[in-house]
């Protein structure tokens, strides 16, 4: 144990107890970042920053909430918008950045992907950010069902009921999960509590593990250079700065994340006060009705292409039940994200997608036909624009079923 | 030596007594989610139908379903599987959640179908489907005739004998 002497000032008194400084130096100063990288980079932050908002603002509105199907339109509507002073302001927040949080996800999803920042050492830090989506998309579709307006309930009902497609046990599962024989009173109470105290301590540790798993392979760069960061790092303790390929985390990197922060809190701010409506659907201003089914059911935008793929498929083929083979595919959809470092047959070459012919069209192929899922989602699905779906919902399903097969063939063309 | 197999012992006892009370506390906390029996006793519905004209549809409520009852018109195409008679009248009795994904379809008397604005969903009068993604055809909630009521949740000789030919 050290020795405890006389302290010569406050840090000195922490240090000597907590090991304050070394803490500071492996977490903040001495953890390097590449040089070469752009704003994308910042996301990780920005998501930080959003989340702080969601946890504040879901704090107060927590204080007037009430988890009951007699109170909870009410109590949100009323209480909270009219009654509460600035209680508009926290729903407003807390939605908008629901809605910004999976905005950001998804960049930051999809700059992991096109500069191959999910392989090579990466892939913990790919799998814990998609345990994070998905933990995030639990709580916003729990957080979604607390208004109990209209959309609430049947979005509630409609996601449930998915569960019935696991064979033998699917409607007692379904039962189990509700409470009831339909969404009623005791779903919305377990929603709220795992809205409220179990999904946020999940994110909390995964967010932790995410960072932690971020730590040894090192942040990529967008000319996926391999860094020796030890000696990078020497270079700029030395203070040959210029001449160092890396920046500390603090306060060089973090200095320039916050500028992104500040520019994209600005945006966020703005359509908090001026387009919070985007976050407020007006069907969801009607109160809950279990005997009356909206004209249209659909999920918040960032829900939209996984739910185009689980009605894209309208008709049996092969004696299978088109709803099965909805469900299958949705299944696939939710799933297949996490095995992509294992897709990637190029598994070594880490360079940024406009650097590989053959990857790069498969990235912007993803991501035209996922803005085509998003759009068609919202549609009501008749006509044209259920083989509208249905072609995306294949392209999207055959994309992944061809990513081995391009990575292999460009893996083989490097070797020549 | 004599350490090693007491701590040994002491690590096996740990882990097995945990083992158990952790899989009893699953089973608990399993049990902590199902249905309350308030929910689940919750209700036997009857059903007056000596009022019902013909083509007529009423919805009524039945543990937190809709009910879908109508009575068939004459030129309505009967179905000796899902048909209810009762004297000479023919009635259906559905559960009104479309088999897809459980919106509430509704009722068309003109083209005497009943559509899911879902997903597009139809079913004919007899709840078959029809048209788009619904796998099933609306499901017959159990029920028992008593003279001109029906009880919805007790199943009837009627009910048994039509889920056996299904």
């Amino acid at each position: 144990m050290a020795q405890i002497k006389k302290a010569e000032g406050l840090i000195d008194w922490l240090d000597q107890r907590l090991a304050v400084k070394a803490f500071m130096r492996v977490m903040m100063s001495e953890y390097w970042i590449p040089k070469n990288i752009n704003f994308l980079w910042a996301m990780g932050v920005v998501l930080i920053a959003l989340f702080a908002v969601l946890l504040v603002t879901g704090l107060l509105l927590l204080m007037y909430y009430k988890p009951d199907v007699n109170l909870a339109f009410d109590s949100v509507n009323y209480t909270i918008m009219q009654e509460v002073e600035y209680g508009w302001l926290w729903r407003h927040m807390h939605g908008v950045a629901a809605s910004a949080t999976f905005l950001i996800i998804y960049i930051h999803l999809f700059t992991a992907i096109y500069y191959g920042s999910y392989k090579k050492g990466r892939e913990m830090i790919w799998l814990t950010g998609m345990v994070l989506f998905v933990a995030f998309s639990a709580e916003a579709f729990s957080g979604y069902m607390l208004p109990w307006g209209q959309m609430s309930y049947w979005a509630a009902q409609v996601i449930t009921n998915l569960f019935s497609g696991i064979p033998v046990i699917g409607d007692e599962v379904v039962i189990w999960i509700r409470g009831d024989y339909v969404v009623a009173d005791a779903t919305l109470t377990r929603f709220f509590m795992l809205h409220v105290v179990l999904l946020p301590l999940v994110i909390l540790a995964v967010i932790a593990v995410h960072f932690y798993s971020l730590r040894f392979p090192h942040v990529n760069n967008q000319d996926s250079v391999e860094l020796d960061f030890e000696a990078e790092a020497q270079k700029y303790k030395e203070g040959r700065i210029k001449e160092s390929r890396v920046v500390p985390f603090w306060p060089v990197f973090l200095s320039k994340d916050f500028f992104v922060v500040g520019f994209f809190m600005t945006f966020f701010f703005f359509l908090v006060c001026y387009h919070f409506d985007f976050a407020m659907d007006p069907i969801n201003f009607e109160p809950a009705n279990s005997m009356k089914t909206p004209a249209h059911i659909y999920p918040e935008w960032y829900f939209l292409w996984n739910y185009e793929v689980l009605r894209g498929f309208f008709f049996d083929i092969g004696g299978i039940a088109a709803m099965d083979i909805g469900l299958i595919a949705f299944v696939f959809a939710n799933v297949v994200f996490f095995l992509l470092p294992f897709l990637d047959r190029n598994a070594m070459n880490t360079a940024p997608a406009h650097k590989r012919p053959a990857f790069f069209v498969w990235f912007w192929l993803l991501i035209v036909d996922m803005i085509v899922l998003t759009v068609y989602g919202k549609l009501p699905p008749t006509g044209v624009n259920a083989w509208v779906g249905f072609f995306a919902a294949v392209v999207f399903l055959g994309l992944f079923i061809a990513l081995p097969f391009i990575t292999k063939l460009e893996s083989k063309g490097e070797r020549q | 030596m004599a350490e090693q197999s007491r701590r040994d012992f002491i690590g096996l006892a740990l882990g097995g007594i945990s083992t158990v009370g952790g899989v009893l506390a699953l089973g608990a906390m399993k049990k902590s989610w199902d249905p309350l029996p308030s929910v689940q006793s919750a209700g036997f519905v009857s059903v007056d139908l000596s009022g019902m004209n013909e083509g007529e549809m009423h919805t009524v409520q039945w543990r937190g379903k809709p009910v879908f009852i109508l009575r068939k018109s004459a030129d309505t195409p009967s179905n000796d599987k899902r048909d209810i008679r009762i004297g000479e009248k023919r009635f259906v009795v559905l559960i009104g959640l479309c088999t897809h994904l459980g919106c509430i379809p509704s009722y068309e008397a003109s083209s005497r179908t009943f559509k899911c604005a879902c997903h597009g969903g139809v079913f004919d009068a007899s709840g078959i489907q029809t048209f788009g993604p619904p796998p099933r055809p609306l499901d017959i909630p159990p029920f028992k005739c008593n003279g001109e009521t029906i009880v919805l949740g007790e199943e009837g000789a009627e009910y048994q004998k039509m889920t056996k030919k299904a």
